[in-house]
C-alpha cells in the first residue's frame, strides 16, 4: 500500500465561493477516502422563527440563499398556506412559477458560467453571465430587485405582472433562448468540456439512491427524481418530466443543467400563455397551528421546510434540509478513486452551495 | 396540491429495526430533524420512495437525550444525527463519523436546546 497523505481542500479555494472543508487522504495522486467539515459560518436562522412573526420569515427563508431565494421564500409560505388552509389564487400560483424557474435558469447559468472558468475556458464563462445578465434584468424590470426581491408572501405574491409586460417578457424570452443556443452548443459538443468531465465524478443510481443525492446530481445518474412532479402550486397544471441522463459522471451533471434551462423557459412561456386573471392573494387571518414538511424543487434539488405552529404569530419550528446538506454524501462518494486534480471539477458539478447549507 | 404526508409515531427502541425495514424496503433518507417541545424532543426521521413521503417520529425526554445512530444502516444520517447533537445536545451512540461537537463551529453549546417559543414569545396571538 502506497504512503497515504492527507491534504486539506478548503475552506478558501478558487472553485469555493463559501467555505466546506475536505480532509482528502491520497495514496500517492488518489482520494483513497474524504472526512468532510462544515460549519464555519452556521448563522442559526432556523431559531429565528421565535422571535419573528410567521409572516416575517418568509424574509428570513428568502435570506437563506442569495442564488435560489425566491424558491426558499415559496417553500416557507407554502408550508404555512398548508397549515392554514389558505386557498392561494390561480394567479398567484402561476406568478410564482414563473419566477421560480427563471431562478432555477438564472442559478443554471451561474452554474455554467462557473464551471466554464474552472476549466479555463474563461470565454465561456463570460457569455454565460453574459446571458444571465438579461435574466437579471427581467427581475429587476418585474419586481425592482435583482437577487433576493421579495416577491413571495404568505397568501400570495406582492406584486403582479400586468399582461402587456408578460407579451413582453414572452419576447425577451425567445432572445434569451436565442442567445443561449450557441452556448448550450459548446457545453452540449465541444471537445474541451467533454474531455474534461467525462468520466470524472462517478456516481451510480443505486449510490445516488442510498446515499439521498437530490436535484440534477440524481438526475443525471438516471434517478428520475424532481420534486415539482409532487404537481405543488401551478405544476398541477403544467406537466413536468424530469430530464434524466444515465452517464453519472460531471459532464451528465452538467448536461442537466444545459437542458433544464430549456425546459424552465419552456414552463415560464406556458405560464405566459395560461395565467389566469385575478386577484394574486388571498387575506391571510389568524395564525398557524398544525405542521408540514413543506417540499420544492430548487435549482440544486428537493428542499424540506418543516413548519410546527403553535397557534401564535411565532413559529415552534421552522427547520430546513437544503439539497447541498442532502448531496454532501453522494459527493463523498464521487471523490473516492478520482485524482486530486479532479477534486475542484467533482466539488462543483454538485453546484454546492453553502450559503445553504450554513443556513 | 399538497402532497400526502404519513407520520407514524415509534418508540426509540423500535427505531433501528423500523429504519432497517424502510431501507431494505428502498426508501431514501430526506432529513432528520429536531423540533424541542415543552417537556420532550420531538424526532423526525423523513423518508421518500417515488414521492411517497413517510416518516418516522419518536420522543425523547429533554434530560440526557440520547438516540441510537441509524448511520450504519444508512450512511447520510451521520450528518443530521451530529447536527441534532451540535445544535440540540442530543447524544447520538455509534454514529459512523462522530465530530465530537464540531460539526458546526458555534459559539454556544446546544443553542436550540436552550431557546423554546414558549420562553420567548412575549406576544401572543
Amino acid at each position: 500500500m502506497a504512503k497515504r497523505t492527507i491534504v486539506p481542500f478548503g475552506p478558501q479555494h478558487p472553485v469555493l465561493p463559501e467555505p466546506i472543508h475536505l480532509d482528502l487522504v491520497l495514496e500517492d495522486e488518489m482520494v483513497v477516502d474524504v472526512l468532510p467539515s462544515v460549519g464555519f459560518i452556521h448563522r442559526g436562522l432556523e431559531l429565528l422563527c421565535q422571535k419573528k412573526s410567521f409572516q416575517d420569515m418568509v424574509f428570513v427563508a428568502e435570506r437563506i440563499c442569495g442564488i435560489c431565494s425566491f424558491i426558499h421564500g415559496v417553500g416557507y409560505c407554502q408550508g404555512i398556506e398548508k397549515v392554514m388552509n389558505l386557498d392561494i389564487p390561480k394567479r398567484a400560483q402561476f406568478l410564482r412559477v414563473f419566477w421560480g424557474e427563471l431562478s432555477r435558469v438564472h442559478s443554471h447559468l451561474l452554474w455554467l458560467g462557473l464551471a466554464a472558468d474552472a476549466i479555463g475556458f474563461e470565454s465561456l464563462f463570460m457569455h454565460s453571465w453574459r446571458v444571465r445578465e438579461k435574466v437579471l434584468a427581467i427581475f429587476e424590470e418585474t419586481t425592482g430587485g435583482r437577487v433576493i426581491f421579495g416577491a413571495a408572501k404568505v397568501g400570495g405574491v406582492r406584486i403582479d405582472i400586468s399582461q402587456d409586460k408578460l407579451d413582453q417578457l414572452a419576447i425577451a424570452l425567445d432572445e434569451i433562448q436565442k442567445e443561449y443556443e450557441p452556448l448550450a452548443k459548446v457545453f452540449l459538443e465541444d471537445y474541451t468540456v467533454q474531455h474534461r468531465w467525462s468520466e470524472v465524478g462517478y456516481l451510480s443510481k443505486e449510490d445516488a439512491h442510498q446515499l439521498g443525492a437530490v436535484g440534477p446530481t440524481a438526475r443525471a445518474s438516471g434517478l428520475p427524481q424532481d420534486m415539482r412532479k409532487l404537481r405543488y402550486g401551478a405544476y398541477e397544471d403544467l406537466e413536468v418530466e424530469p430530464i434524466v441522463e444515465t452517464a453519472g459522471d460531471c459532464y451528465a451533471r452538467c448536461v442537466v443543467r444545459v437542458k433544464e434551462i430549456y425546459q424552465s423557459l419552456d414552463l415560464m412561456r406556458r405560464v405566459i400563455h395560461k395565467i389566469p386573471a385575478g386577484e394574486i392573494e388571498t387575506k391571510v387571518t389568524g395564525f398557524p397551528q398544525g405542521e408540514y414538511f413543506s417540499r420544492v424543487e430548487q435549482p440544486r434539488g428537493e428542499v424540506v421546510y418543516y413548519v410546527k405552529g403553535n397557534g401564535t404569530k411565532f413559529l415552534d419550528r421552522f427547520r430546513v434540509r437544503t439539497p447541498t446538506f442532502a448531496n454532501i454524501p453522494p459527493l463523498l462518494q464521487m471523490l473516492k478513486g478520482c485524482t486530486l486534480a479532479d477534486v475542484p471539477a467533482i466539488v462543483l458539478s454538485i453546484d454546492p452551495c453553502i450559503s445553504c447549507t450554513e443556513r | 396540491m399538497f402532497e400526502d404526508q404519513e407520520i407514524v409515531t415509534i418508540e426509540r427502541s423500535e427505531l433501528i429495526s423500523r429504519a432497517q425495514k424502510i431501507s431494505k424496503e428502498g426508501y431514501r433518507l430526506v432529513q432528520i430533524g429536531c423540533t424541542k417541545q415543552s417537556d420532550h424532543f420531538q424526532i423526525d426521521y423523513t423518508f421518500d420512495k417515488e414521492y411517497r413521503f413517510y416518516n418516522l417520529r419518536l420522543s425523547i425526554p429533554l434530560d440526557h437525550p440520547t438516540l441510537p445512530s441509524i448511520s450504519h444502516l444508512i450512511m447520510p444520517a451521520f450528518l443530521y444525527e451530529n447536527e441534532m447533537h451540535d445544535l440540540f445536545g442530543i447524544q447520538v451512540s455509534d454514529m459512523i463519523l462522530d465530530y465530537q461537537g464540531k460539526f458546526y463551529n458555534i459559539a454556544k453549546k446546544a443553542p436550540f436546546a436552550t431557546i423554546s417559543a414558549a420562553d420567548t414569545t412575549t406576544e401572543k396571538g
